[in-house]
């Protein structure tokens, strides 16, 4: 508790480049680009694989390698191997990492839809594209957001591990304090963290509220 | 840079040179600090399971609880523990106790619910009393699911305990910071490909595990 109470009351955790703000933002801005870069290649492809059923095996390498590859080992592999400077050496294991929740879950929504539902969509005329757009991904939308949710968790907490090999952000406070026994401010930067993946949390939760048609929750 | 991806000699040197950062001993950490979470989860998630398939109740707040331990990062929760328990594998242990948790037991509340309401009443039929019922004929009919989530527990409880490098008790995960620290890239390789392989090695003894435990599942195969 005093520890919570040395960091978040001291004013110098507050201003300038090392401040609470600035870092917050920091992560938000990482974690925000390397998500919906991640999104932007998985759905689609997730979309496209469920509904042809073409390279399925993609999707079942993709969530093998997803649990078993060590985050940190891979960040520092890949930062090592592209060298530092840009952002990009930092970004490109964290999209790595975001894609295959979602390219799983999305690929599981289309698939696992019912085909009766897939075949009356076809008998009253749809086209391909219309039958995959207007009734498989409504019925798929559950489980496309729990693996955008899950993603976005796993990119929040790598972007804090990521701060170890040079990134901004909270984690930086972990790392910093760690490194110089200042244990007040690992502590307080964990409580960030913890906060802002909560918020991340709650934030699907809602989202999943508004955006999921009341239909397809009620059968849930 | 010439450096190249694996120095193969210094594998050799390092796997067994005596200290307690040779590749072994790493090995042996990180299969102490990877396993026991997910045994300690597998014996609090079973009753805990069990419980929530019978007082439909408990299952909604015991999810949403579990979905939130889940989305924490192992780095925050590492480093809060750091305060209570030190520089000790526990550290690293009771937060990956909680992720194995957090997969285990809708594992488990999905396997009771696997099973299908006529084989339960049969063996309510044939006399089974609820004890001898659960142990008989509910927990085998539900193996195939509660496995199916102790391999995701176990093989991501492998890959996190390297985070816990990062507060100095991460088994294998020690080797990326070395590499790390050195600019060498040997040690890093070393630790990826061990630590894949070990979540292979696991996922593979627990698919020999149902494959014992499922007998019947073999036959009509």
């Amino acid at each position: 508790m005093n520890w919570l109470i040395e960091f978040f009351g001291s004013a110098e955790y507050w201003s300038g480049e090392d401040g609470i703000p600035v870092r917050l933002l920091q992560h938000l801005e990482y974690s925000f680009l390397a998500f919906a870069i991640a999104a932007l290649i998985a759905v689609p492809l997730g979309l496209l694989i469920g509904h042809t059923g073409r390279g399925a095996i993609v999707v079942v390498v993709a969530a093998n390698a997803a649990r078993a590859l060590p985050t940190l080992g891979l960040l520092v592999l890949v930062v090592l191997l592209i060298g530092v400077g840009t952002l990009w050496p930092v970004l490109i294991p964290l999209i790595a990492l975001a894609i295959p929740p979602i390219l799983v879950n999305t690929y599981e929504g289309i698939r696992g839809a019912d085909p009766d539902l897939r075949d009356a969509a076809y008998g009253m005329g749809l086209r391909g594209s219309q039958v995959l757009f207007r009734a498989l991904v409504p019925v798929a939308l559950p489980l496309i957001l729990l693996g955008l949710r899950l993603s976005a968790i796993t990119v929040v907490a790598t972007a804090t591990v990521a701060a170890y090999v040079g990134l901004g952000g909270l984690g930086r406070y972990i790392i910093d304090g760690l490194a110089t026994k200042n244990y007040a401010e690992v502590f307080g930067g964990a409580v960030l963290v913890v906060l802002l993946a909560l918020a991340v949390q709650t934030g699907f939760t809602l989202l999943n509220r508004v955006i999921v048609s009341p239909g397809v929750r009620q059968v849930r | 840079m010439d450096e190249p991806l694996v120095r193969w000699d210094w594998i050799a040197r390092n796997w067994d040179n005596g200290g307690p950062t040779s590749v072994k001993v790493l090995l042996e950490n990180h299969i102490v600090m990877a396993f026991v979470p997910v045994v300690v989860g597998l014996l609090i998630a079973i009753p805990l399971g069990l419980a929530c398939a019978r007082y439909r109740w408990l299952y909604q707040p015991t999810v949403g609880i579990m979905n939130i331990v889940y989305s924490l990062p192992s780095l925050a929760l590492f480093s809060i523990l750091l305060s209570v328990t030190g520089l000790t594998q526990t550290t690293v242990i009771i937060p990956l106790t909680l992720f194995s948790l957090a997969v285990l037991i809708p594992a488990v509340v999905d396997g009771m619910k696997s099973v299908p309401d006529h084989v339960r009443q049969s063996a309510v039929a044939m006399g089974f009393q609820p004890y001898k019922r659960l142990m008989k004929v509910e927990l085998p009919i539900a193996v195939p699911v509660v496995l199916a989530g102790l391999r995701v527990a176990a093989v991501s409880s492998i890959s996190l305990v390297s985070v816990g490098a990062l507060i100095g008790q991460g088994g294998l995960g020690y080797l990326f910071i070395d590499g790390w620290q050195r600019q060498f890239y040997t040690p890093i390789v070393v630790g990826i490909v061990l630590v894949v392989a070990l979540a292979l090695v696991a996922d593979f003894v627990i698919i020999v595990a149902q494959r014992l435990l499922t007998p019947w599942a073999r036959r009509s195969a």
